[in-house]
């Protein structure tokens, strides 16, 4: 019999295969496709394994850092951004990735959010956002459309959505983009930006949960669903050449705003600088 | 600064403060509240000094998540807090159950519920501090009575907190909190400090949750070239989630036993005239004060009576207590509360010594009176 020998590629070199595989996402589901991208953007890099940790909440895509050869911390739905806030703080060498679904970061975590986007913390957050809870069954986000249904929407979502381009930029964010699971190569380069600004990065991706979202909204299978993400995103640097109308119902991908602001464990360091300069006064 | 040797005047928050810098802490994470605040300033002021790492996060959910990451990446952390503050933690606090995770929370305790008293005294967090959130867990949690007592806690609590892998709760409160006290900061080396057992095997063999005879496990940091995994899910000696009926066995039994297998090292009581006492009263915190002041004032009267001072509020050293209470007819449990530590001796105590409680919840301390009262009505 032959046997087919699967070449063994840059993903595999990051990935625990003996532990935890196959994972517990649907298939197709877009987490995959991100936790590829990130796995890519880290390799570019060239940083050490043990240099790494990746912190997440609870949800699917909270589920990603149990697959990863780095330090990995599964935490507590919401809490993901203080938990790495501490890690961050105690060795701030070490490259703090926060993986966080959309539920995850902006209902129950979004007091966290808001306060890491102004402390400027040297995280990269990637925030999958597939409109929906998919871990508890599809109810309902903040991120949800108007109209959209989830089961706990059954009759259609009549709540507002967050911007969360907007509400981190608004919030002190120094690097704020949009990816999709669709662009791929765009979503590695922007996760590569991320990792190298210092400050707090956040990456609103833009990811498919055709088993719920997808199912509940006729929105179809995850290709179909992916699709989507293709026709209707605006890169950035489009933006401003489409006429308005031609705008409505598409997104904008791409970096869209960058600041240089100053990181909190550099300001922190800084007050150590200045107190050990001024002696050992009380 | 930490002055060792020094005679000081301290506030028993202070205290707490200069304990956990005594027993080396690096991290401090939390929000303010009454009357628990003088902590948070204390690091504030002082940790940017030393090396070490304050913060001031959103909230109590966020500054427990803080000093359980900072555990993971291998500082010695902690968080103070009072009721509220102390609920809010909760969810947090099981993670670090479940994660193993050494860590201290100082609550200094106030009335409640809800926002409750600010300004004034309780006691009624205690089963909080045992029962707080949610699954099946062991606790330890230690109480003070004075500000020398809020110093050598803090440290003990570190001390048992970094040797048993496991959040340690100190419960003070308003008045101890805010009592100024003289005291004088042991000697560099006078008290013990004890270190994080790191793995001693390459990371390739190391389980971050390993079963080891000892049933507590060395402990990696994140960034020290070993790699692993953590998870609040149930999981194996690796950290990784798992549903298998004897793994989940195994880590809950872990979680029990890893505490009470050691009960001579954690629990600590104090006990005054005891040795011929018919009735003994039963307290800690600031009410054990009031206590060793009515025992003494009865046995002017030459009434035999003594009293018990847990240090160690949970976990309850049942056989201890049994013999302590050997021969007494009868304990009377002072605490602040409508009753947490009364059902407790209850449990415990032989069946020839009767329990009585003695309760006080109006946000006043305890006084001897009171209590002198007391031991009359039942003897
Ligand atoms: C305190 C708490 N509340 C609720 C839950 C249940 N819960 C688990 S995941 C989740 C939502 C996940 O949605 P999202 O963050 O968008 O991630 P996704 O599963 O879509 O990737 C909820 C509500 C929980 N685990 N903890
Ligand atoms: S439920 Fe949705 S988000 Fe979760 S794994 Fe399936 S497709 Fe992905």
């Amino acid at each position: 019999m032959n046997k087919t020998v699967i070449k063994s590629d840059v993903t595999h070199h990051y990935l625990r295969p003996k532990k935890k595989f196959p994972n517990v996402w649907c298939a197709g589901c877009g987490n995959g496709i991100v936790m590829g991208a990130l796995i890519r953007a880290i390799d570019s890099l060239g940083y050490d394994k043990d240099e790494v940790a990746v912190v997440s909440g609870i949800g699917c895509s909270s589920r990603m850092p149990v697959y990863l050869d780095f330090a990995t911390l599964h935490t507590t739905h919401g809490r993901a951004l203080a938990f790495a806030t501490g890690v961050k703080i105690a060795k701030p060498h070490m490259k703090v990735i926060v993986i966080t679904g959309d539920g995850d970061a902006l209902a129950i975590g979004g007091n966290h959010f808001i306060h890491a986007c102004r402390r400027n913390i040297d995280i990269t957050t990637i925030l999958i956002d597939n409109k929906i809870y998919g871990m508890t069954g599809g109810q309902f986000a903040p991120t949800t459309p108007g109209g959209a249904i989830a089961t706990t929407a059954p009759h259609g979502n009549y709540e507002k959505q967050f911007d969360v381009v907007k509400l981190a930029i608004g919030a002190g964010a120094s690097y704020v983009a949009r990816g999709t699971v669709y662009h791929v190569d765009q979503l590695e380069k922007l996760i590569v930006g991320g990792l190298k600004k210092k400050g707090f990065a956040v990456i609103d991706t833009f990811s498919n949960c055709h088993t719920y979202f997808g199912r509940f909204n006729r929105e179809g299978d995850a290709v179909e669903m992916i699709r989507w993400f293709k026709k209707n995103a605006l890169p950035v640097e489009a933006v401003e050449k489409i006429p308005p109308e031609k705008r409505v119902g598409k997104f904008v991908t791409g970096l869209i705003y960058e600041s240089d602001a100053t990181e909190f464990c550099d300001e922190y360091q800084m007050l150590v600088d200045r107190l050990a300069g001024k002696g050992n006064a009380q | 600064m930490l002055e060792y040797g020094k005679t000081k005047l301290l506030q028993g928050n202070e205290a707490c403060v200069y304990g956990a810098l005594y027993a080396g802490v690096q991290f401090f994470a939390g929000y303010p509240i009454t009357p628990s605040t003088e902590i948070a300033e204390g690091m504030a002021r002082i940790l940017p000094h030393i090396g070490g790492k304050f913060i001031q996060m959103e909230d109590e959910i966020g500054s427990i998540a803080a000093i359980i990451g900072a555990s993971n990446a291998g500082c010695k952390s902690m968080t103070a807090t009072s009721g509220p503050g102390y609920s809010l933690m909760q969810e947090n606090i099981g993670y670090a159950y479940m994660t193993e995770t050494p860590c201290v929370i100082i609550d200094v305790q106030r009335g409640g519920p809800s926002t409750g008293l600010p300004t004034k005294i309780a006691q009624a967090d205690m089963m909080q501090a045992r029962w707080g959130t949610h699954g099946d867990y062991n606790a330890i949690a230690l109480a003070p009575s004075s500000a020398k007592e809020c110093f050598t806690e803090t440290v003990r609590a570190f001390n048992l907190s970094e040797r048993f892998r496991t959040p340690v709760t100190v419960l003070t409160d308003e008045v101890l909190g805010h009592m100024r006290e003289i005291m004088t900061i042991p000697e560099e080396g006078e008290l013990k400090v004890h270190k994080r057992q790191k793995p001693d095997v390459p990371p390739d063999w190391y389980r971050h949750f390993e079963i080891t005879p000892s049933l507590v496990s060395p402990m990696a940091a994140f960034g020290e070239g070993y790699r692993y995994n953590i998870s609040g899910l149930t999981h194996d000696p690796d950290g990784f989630p798992t549903a298998v009926p004897s793994e989940i066995k195994a880590k809950l039994e872990k979680l029990h036993h890893k505490i009470d297998n050691y009960l001579d090292e954690i629990t600590s009581f104090r006990t005054e005239m005891m040795d011929d006492a018919h009735v003994a009263v039963f307290s800690y915190g600031t009410v054990a004060r009031a206590s060793y002041q009515a025992v003494k004032m009865a046995r002017e009267k030459r009434i035999k009576v003594g009293a018990i001072q847990p240090f160690t509020i949970w976990p309850i050293d049942e056989a201890r207590i049994k013999s302590m209470l050997d021969g007494v007819k009868k304990v009377i449990v002072a605490e602040l509360n409508m009753g947490q530590l009364f059902y407790e001796i209850q449990r415990v105590a032989p069946k020839s010594t009767e329990v009585f409680h003695l309760g006080r919840y109006d946000g006043e301390v305890m006084t001897p009176l009171q209590i002198l009262q007391k031991i009359r009505e039942v003897l």
